[in-house]
């Protein structure tokens, strides 16, 4: 089997037993972006290569001296490019930040660097983190490996495309609305957005503080636990992040789902969805309950109302977190200005992409005095029923299942004109984030055009590992 | 026509904390541009603020000093602006639900109400070096705490105004939350002022006026700016609601270039903090150190311990001098004395070396010490100040330096003697003198025994063998 087609903890086997070394593993992903990143667009910007092997030689003499390795130790990782890696450029695909070099590490980054997880490179997205196909990036699309014309989905495209390509073997994503599920279902990788809290968002350039969330996306659900095992836990420096106690994620890798009880919501499957995508998670459905699940039909009444909710929350937030890239002390700063007013409003001007001034400009009106009532305080008010919607729902199911996205990955260039439908490749997964709850996608099939298909578990605040069992469960009999 | 003037005070505070509001930069003031800075206070991508507890602390210290009531529940707030001072682009304050409320400040027998007090952050300083095309920004005053504290409109006359301040200085001062320096900024005021005619129920038209960088220019741009308001008034004009700038220089205010149309700041919950809710017994603890306001204890010095008007202001200038003073007599020391000893000699030596008295190497416990040494007849009082000033080099208790230096009074007669008998023969002169009737020659051969044993006579007895062994000859 080819390295860079298997998944981080395999690799940890490899490296133990000493049938390779670390050198080779980062040779063969070196290797594979030679060969793909050419017609993927996976990355934005890769870390010097010397470095990279000097990391890898040191795991490498570890194993030498018989020193036990941390589980992912020496596996290489590509970083969605808007969380900050110190000397190493964050741009989140925007000319407004094209060169800027962040002064610190993200908590994440620093956790990865002692856990011995050797970075790549960062990766593409759409601006900001605005979009879901990863073609709202100022340095151009990120392209499908299952198919090149097609989108990886967005906005953590990059990450997904990198990680089904082999072109990384794990990565890590951001999600604040299915930004890491969505791209995950459509390049048939594993993508989970953590409770909110779970993970610090400490050095994650903010799009909507209050959804935003990191989370791994990963070859296989066994490196999805793993990571989040390296990634989580409460930090001083974030002060929603949550302080509870840890679990050991890998623990609830077990292949049983004998008593769990799943709901599926039947808001979920009416208009809109493929049918390619709906027969393929009936299928699953139907192995979960074969092998001992109880499927139950469940409600979550106001499904209907999570875009527009969600479009003004996010905006709302996403309006003053990009005020402060203004050309003042850094990024981009326009030439054409004789005023203070107009160094701010042509340096914003040039160096925001279009959907990035779209948002900017809804936030700013949902926060206007006049409209703030209308808009963003009753956005809140809905936000607390769609919460309250899965509290209802939790009480009587362990887990939610549903699709990922309505349809598999679609043409590059066939949303973009339409700002609505594309918004709507996120229905499935924004009402988890409004919620704070935990979510993953995982592979469940292919359509005839043989591509990915996705299918969301859904679980309550700090669930994850029922996710884990259930997705691991899942993972496993779709293999026989 | 008679007008009645109604001014409401917005005070800023710059709180007394080591670091800064949301990150661990230091506050210190006068340092070289952009040193107290990090990738937090200067809004870079991706970072988050984190609340300093001890700001918390100070500003609820003093929401319970100004009678106020504490919320159960205060929340953050982003206030939405763009200017180059603002790294974020917003001010993180506080706007519906702020630390405080509905409080009051005694002036005289009147009570001021304090409508609210609440958190923010403060913004950078821009400079603009003289005919240059360009500005520059320092960002060291960024996230420095701030309380803002709004009065009602109760004050009525630029005096008052001034009276206010005076007072909210003396409490913020005394209970060491902030140094309320408006020289540097660390106490900034803007006014809101209204004119109507005397017994008329609806408030006039306010200005709000800005840019007074003293307690008198404050008294001083209201003055002006009442008489403004009235003299348009008078000729049938009508006042603008406007901001106005108050000229130093001029002596007078002069309306801001007035913007298009009012700021909409777009105030939104911030979603990098949670809410606060205190804990009962933390909030407990904190009143219980306000329990007693400056102006309350200084009557209580006055009248229980005796002491001058003056002296007992002094020591209820700050909280920790008086319970400097207060430990002090607990522990025995006579009040008058205690209260002249720390005036005259421990605040001096204090000041010169930069000490606050909680620094004090000098303790009540040896103040009380020393004060008995002197009462005992060992040291005697010009002695004692030798030792507090060896005390507060070394922190040995006055005891031990007195054993080390042999600093104790002569107090056996024939030692004493010995000498009285060597300076009696060393002055014949002085002799004839006294007994010619010169009693202040006297004086002088006192002062001449108290030299050769380096003042560690007791004076008294010296003159009594002096007189008695002149008698002898």
């Amino acid at each position: 089997m080819k390295i860079q087609e298997l998944p981080a903890h395999q690799i940890h086997k490899l490296l133990v037993k000493k049938e390779i070394s670390c050198q080779e593993v980062i040779r063969e992903i070196f290797k594979t972006i030679g060969e793909k990143e050419g017609e993927i667009h996976a990355y934005l910007s890769f870390r010097d290569r010397e470095k990279v092997l000097r990391e890898a030689k040191k795991v490498d003499e570890k194993l030498k001296n018989g020193e036990k390795l941390f589980p992912l130790e020496g596996i290489p990782i590509a970083i969605k490019d808007n969380m900050c890696i110190s000397g190493e450029k964050t741009t989140c695909a925007s000319k407004i930040l094209e060169n800027f070099i962040s002064p610190y590490d993200a908590t994440v980054i620093k956790r990865l660097k002692e856990k011995g997880l050797i970075f790549i490179g960062k990766t593409n997205m759409d601006e900001f983190a605005f979009g879901s196909s990863t073609e709202n990036s100022y340095f151009g699309p990120t392209h499908n490996p299952y198919d090149l014309e097609r989108v990886p989905g967005g906005s953590s495209g990059g990450s997904a495309a990198a990680v089904a390509s082999g072109e990384a073997t794990v990565a890590l994503g951001s999600d604040t609305g299915g930004s890491i599920r969505q791209p995950a279902a459509f390049c048939g990788v594993v993508g989970l957005k953590p409770t909110y809290g779970r993970v610090s968002r400490f050095g994650l350039v903010a799009f909507a503080s209050s959804l935003d969330q990191i989370g791994p996306i990963t070859k296989d659900v066994t490196d999805s636990a793993l990571l989040l095992n390296v990634i989580s836990g409460y930090d001083l420096m974030d002060s929603t992040s949550v302080n509870i106690t840890l679990p050991d994620f890998t623990k609830s890798l077990i292949p049983q789902v004998k008593g769990f009880k799943i709901g599926v919501p039947q808001e979920y499957f009416v208009s809109g969805i493929d049918r390619e995508v709906e027969a393929s998670i009936k299928k699953s459905i139907k192995l979960l309950e074969a092998i001992g699940a109880k499927i139950e039909e469940i409600t979550l009444p106001h499904t209907d109302y999570g875009i527009a909710t969600y479009y003004i929350i996010a905006t709302a937030e996403a309006s003053a977190n990009l005020a402060r890239f203004d050309g003042i002390r850094y990024g981009y700063r326009s030439k054409n200005n004789k005023t203070l007013s107009e160094l701010y409003e042509h340096s914003r001007a040039e160096g925001f992409g279009k959907e990035a001034k779209r948002r900017i400009i809804l936030g700013t009106y949902v926060l206007s005095a006049g409209y703030y009532n209308a808009y963003y305080l009753k956005g809140l008010k809905v936000r607390t029923l769609i919460k309250e919607d899965f509290n209802q729902a939790f009480r009587k199911v362990d887990a939610i299942l549903t699709p990922t996205s309505p349809t598999t990955a679609f043409k590059i260039g066939e949303k973009t004109d339409d700002p609505l439908k594309m918004y709507l490749a996120d229905v499935f997964t924004i009402s988890a984030n409004l919620a704070g709850i935990p979510g993953i996608s995982i592979p469940c099939g292919f359509s005839k055009e043989k591509l990915p298909i996705g299918l969301q578990i859904l679980a309550p605040a700090f669930g994850e590992e029922k996710i884990f069992q259930i997705a691991f469960t899942l993972e496993q009999s779709l293999k026989k | 026509m008679k007008y009645e003037t109604i001014v409401g005070l917005e005070v800023h505070v710059q709180l007394l904390t080591n670091s800064k509001l949301f990150c661990n930069c230091s506050t210190k003031f006068g340092e070289k541009a952009n040193t107290q800075v990090c990738p937090i206070c200067l809004g870079m991508p991706g970072v988050l603020p984190v609340i300093n507890e001890q700001a918390v602390r100070l500003a609820i210290k003093s929401a319970f000093a100004l009678h106020c009531e504490i919320l159960k529940f205060t929340r953050f707030a982003r206030k939405n602006y763009f200017y180059p001072d603002l790294p974020k682009n917003y001010q993180i304050s506080q706007f519906e639900e702020p630390l405080a409320i509905n409080g009051y400040l005694n002036l005289g027998k009147k009570k001021i109400g304090i409508k609210r007090a609440h958190l923010e952050e403060d913004a950078g300083k821009l400079l603009h070096p003289e005919e240059e095309a360009y500005s520059l920004v320092d960002f060291n005053r960024c996230g420095i705490p701030l309380l803002e504290i709004v009065s009602q409109p109760e004050l009525k006359s630029p005096q008052e105004a001034e009276d206010y301040l005076n007072v909210l200085k003396l409490i913020l001062k005394y209970l060491e939350v902030s140094d309320c320096n408006m020289e540097e900024g660390s106490l900034r005021c803007d006014a809101n002022l209204s004119v109507r005619p005397q017994g008329e129920n609806n408030l006039g038209v306010k200005t709000e006026v800005k840019n007074m960088n003293s307690f008198k220019s404050v008294r001083k741009a209201l003055s002006y700016e009442r008489e403004r308001q009235i003299k348009l008034l008078e000729k049938g004009g009508k006042v603008n609601q406007e901001t106005m700038l108050w000229d130093e220089k001029k002596g007078i205010t002069l309306p801001m270039r007035s913007k298009e149309e009012s700021q909409d700041y777009r105030y939104f919950p911030e979603p990098d903090l949670i809410p606060l809710a205190f804990n009962e017994e933390w909030l407990k603890k904190i009143e219980q150190e306000v329990a007693e306001l400056p102006e309350t204890r200084k009557k209580r010095f006055i009248e229980n311990y005796f002491l001058s008007d003056y002296d007992a202001g002094v020591l209820t200038s700050q909280k920790p001098l008086a319970d400097y003073f207060e430990e002090t007599v607990s522990r025995g020391g006579k009040p008058k004395l205690v209260s002249n000893w720390i005036l005259t000699e421990l605040l001096g030596r204090l000041n010169s070396r930069h000490l606050t008295i909680g620094q004090s190497p000098f303790t009540p416990a040896h103040l009380v010490e020393l004060l008995k040494l002197i009462e005992e007849g060992k040291i005697s009082g010009k002695i004692g100040k030798d030792i507090l000033a060896k005390v507060f080099d070394s922190g040995k208790s006055p005891t031990s330096i007195i054993k080390e230096e042999k600093l104790t009074q002569i107090s056996g007669n024939a030692l004493l003697l010995k000498v009285v008998v060597e300076v009696i023969k060393e002055n014949p002169k002085t002799i004839s003198d006294y007994k010619k009737g010169k009693e202040r020659a006297l004086g002088f051969l006192v002062g001449m025994v108290m030299k050769k044993t380096k003042g560690r006579a007791n004076p008294a007895n010296v003159n009594k063998l002096l007189q008695e062994e002149i008698k002898k000859l």
